[in-house]
């Protein structure tokens, strides 16, 4: 079979895309985009439900409702996205032909029939069993075998983009080592194929089990080698929306990393410790020791959480250095200030890296030591975390990045630039309150998961706080803002996708391997000397004091919540 | 060259620059801080879950949790006459959760200390004690054993605060705490 080698280069960005890539990554994203909208709907339906005034949904609906919203915004739109990010990441940066496309649409229509056979088994309303669906509580078998295929599909596209790798050394599209960008994207790629191992590990037994081939299946093994695969997935969501985080900041300011070497250290650490976490979710079970807990809740010494905040550092870091060499050198924050808040793309990244740190970031920890975990376990703080790491961290990366790609993979005008501009703010501000009342509910108790937090009929019932309704109605308002910024963003892209203005761009042409070979870089002086910019001999204060800021409320909330521990009942 | 570009020169050998290492050697200071916090904790605090731990089975479960209410059974509550066991201070007090209720009901001694037996006869549920907010998972098959010291007198509830099916909302108990006799 002949090897596709049409590829075009986009005039305004200079990337250069591969054919059968580009359709692939604009499927992948188009399904992904398919199953945040499926997903957005679902989570005002829970929202509403959420919200004690309002009380929308019956019981079963909201169980039902809330499982396949979970499946769907978790797994199924987020590993979408991340596929097309590989591919991009492979494909586009290295300027090389995607390896093996037929695999490629192979994978691509396994997690498609995947993903709606799993949806089908939830909505035929035997199945609510939430994401975890923890053993012994069992599910149709077609839920089981949906997440299977999905994750078979998701494991072929990891081997594509490795195979990329491969022939992009082998025809020599580029010089020394990957992009900083594409070594992210071989982060979260590598952790992928842990966490689908993992996945396969639990899931299989489990879907025998649901057709009577295997007859028990023990609660504490389901949950430690399920979390194995729930956390690690959202850590191929950490890598991925650091990675995009950098190809943000290169795309809207022309930053350098501050460091490539740093920054790959830190991506390796995700590498060696970030699959210990699943050991976040057995803080308060039986059967595990001390030692074990502590050992993996702390990614042996926090040694990834060391990584986050080293890339916390140096994303705003390289802009700020990027920032000051273009002259908006005054003072700490110039170059904050004079930042381009009105292009989505920026305000999206910059948005998801603070909430991402200031709340997803610092109340994982917090919730991830061992002895803390006790007065937050299953509450609606553990959601309020996630929303915040995993909505306004990944979504709203990923929401940026899509502002980027519209023209250049899409070839489309944005459409609704005005709207555009407010989109990430909407969708950022109210998901990090959402996020924040939520943690706040949850840290009077109000448990996660849960159809009706009033206990009404119940004579055993427990009455919650005021506070805690109050919180849940600021929290279900902020959802809705969020929801506001979830439409304004599927309005953006799907309008710009199907009706946008055609953008003529030259088309593909047959590029021989010859031709796609790169050109021997001009040799340059490896020190990058920074001279003229910041003070003190810091090229980014400004990036330093933030950090400093962050270091102090992590430092106060950290010691807040053993304070709080100390006053419940003794326990040993 | 930028961040989708590969990298020029040797870039392995590019030294730190100040900021990032400064910022390096602060972040693994707080990192170790945190970490060694919570062996500290172990040693100097005094909430920490029991690593304590069997394997059993609903019939032996719910034998010896039927032996403490034959034996300290005070009263019954509630149409479905859940009887409430007062057992005496360091003693073992079991705790069956089951799809969707928690029994028997408990009432403790105030600032003493109980061997605390939790497991489930089903399905996965959590032991949430509010307004304290304690919240701890059972399992089906371990019984998890942790001493206990309630400090303030009152009623406290115990809801379910992990997924258990179509009526997990409705499964909540009491434990009553009273002041020390």
């Amino acid at each position: 079979m002949a090897v596709n080698r049409m590829f075009r280069t986009c005039p305004s960005t200079g990337l250069v895309y591969h054919e059968p890539a580009e359709k692939l990554i604009r499927w992948n994203a188009v399904a992904a985009v398919v199953s945040l909208l499926v997903g957005g709907i679902l989570a005002l339906l829970v929202t509403l439900t959420r919200w004690p005034a309002v009380h929308l949904l019956p019981p079963d609906w909201f169980y039902l409702v809330l499982t396949a919203h979970g499946l769907d915004m978790l797994v199924f739109w987020i590993i979408f996205f991340e596929i097309a990010v590989l591919y991009f990441c492979s494909s586009v940066l290295l300027r090389c032909r995607l390896a093996m496309p037929g695999m490629a649409w192979l994978g691509f229509w396994l997690m498609i029939v995947g993903a709606l056979v799993n949806n089908v088994a939830v909505f035929r309303g035997d199945s609510s069993v939430m994401f975890t669906s923890y053993a012994p509580m069992g599910a149709h078998p077609a839920f089981y075998l949906g997440l299977i295929l999905f994750a078979v599909g998701a494991l072929i596209a990891c081997f594509v983009f490795f195979g990329t790798l491969v022939v992009a050394k082998a025809e020599r599209t580029y010089n020394g080592s990957v992009p900083l960008v594409t070594f992210g994207a071989v982060t979260a790629a590598i952790i992928a194929v842990f966490t689908i191992a993992s996945g396969a590990i639990i899931l299989i037994p489990t879907f025998l089990w649901s057709i009577g081939l295997v007859d028990y299946i023990d609660s504490l093994m389901y949950r430690t080698v399920w979390w194995a695969f729930g956390h690690s997935s959202q850590q191929i969501n950490v890598a991925a929306h650091v990675s995009v985080w950098y190809a943000i900041a290169a795309v809207v300011f022309g930053a350098k990393p501050m460091s490539e070497k740093v920054s790959r250290t830190a991506f390796f650490l995700y590498i060696c410790f970030l699959q210990l976490a699943s050991a976040h979710h057995l803080l308060a079970d039986p059967g595990l020791t001390s030692n074990w807990k502590i050992f993996n809740t702390s990614y042996a010494m926090y040694l990834a959480v060391l990584a986050s905040m080293v890339h916390g550092l140096t994303v705003p870091g390289a802009i700020e250095v990027a920032q000051r060499e273009k002259g908006f050198n005054r003072g700490l924050f110039e170059w904050l200030r004079k930042a381009p808040w009105s292009n989505p793309s920026f305000s999206a990244m910059f948005m998801s890296l603070i909430g991402f740190g200031f709340l997803g970031g610092i109340s994982g920890v917090m919730m991830g030591t061992e002895q803390l975990n006790l007065i937050i376990h299953n509450t609606i703080y553990v959601p309020g975390h996630f929303h915040a790491t995993v909505v306004v961290g990944t979504t709203l990366a990923f929401m940026g990045l899509t502002y980027f790609l519209i023209p250049t993979l899409f070839r489309r005008e944005m459409m609704f630039p005005g709207m555009a501009k407010w989109q990430p703010y909407v969708f950022g501000l109210g998901m990090m309150s959402f996020s924040l009342f939520m943690m706040g509910a949850g840290t009077l108790g109000v448990p996660r998961r849960h159809w009706d937090m009033t206990f009404a009929g119940n004579a055993l019932g427990y009455e919650f706080p005021g506070t805690a309704y109050l919180m849940m109605g600021i929290m279900a308002i902020s959802g809705l803002a969020a929801v506001v910024g979830g439409i304004m963003y599927l309005l953006i892209t799907v309008g710009s996708v199907f009706l946008g203005k055609k953008i003529q761009t030259p088309d593909f042409a047959r590029v021989a391997a010859r031709d796609g070979v790169a050109p021997k870089p001009v040799p340059q002086p490896v020190a990058v000397s920074h001279a003229g910019i910041g003070t003190a001999g810091f090229v980014a204060p400004g990036t330093f004091v933030l950090a400093l800021v962050f270091l102090t409320a992590f430092v106060l909330y950290y010691f807040v919540n053993w304070k709080y521990l100390s006053t419940v009942w003794p326990l040993s | 060259m930028n961040a989708l570009t590969p990298p020029t020169g040797v870039w392995w050998k590019q030294p730190l620059d100040r900021v990032e290492g400064t910022w390096i050697v602060i972040a693994f200071a707080w990192c170790l801080i945190m970490f060694f916090m919570m062996p500290y904790w172990h040693v100097y605090g005094k909430q920490n879950l029991s690593n304590e731990a069997y394997r059993t089975t609903p019939e032996m479960f719910q034998a010896k949790t039927q032996a403490m209410v034959d034996k300290y059974k005070v009263r019954e509550e509630t149409d479905q006459k859940i009887p409430v066991v007062a057992p005496p201070a360091g003693s073992d007090v079991y705790l069956i959760a089951r799809l969707w209720s928690w029994w028997p009901m408990v009432e403790l001694e105030e600032g003493k200390t109980y061997r605390l037996h939790l497991a489930s006869m089903d399905w996965l549920h959590g032991f949430s004690l509010q307004p304290e907010n304690i919240n701890i998972q059972v399992h089906p098959g371990y019984e998890h054993v942790m001493t206990v010291t309630p400090t303030r007198a009152g009623t406290y509830s115990i809801i379910c605060n992990e997924y258990c099916g179509i009526n997990h909302h409705t499964m909540a108990s009491r434990m009553y705490v009273v002041k020390a006799k």
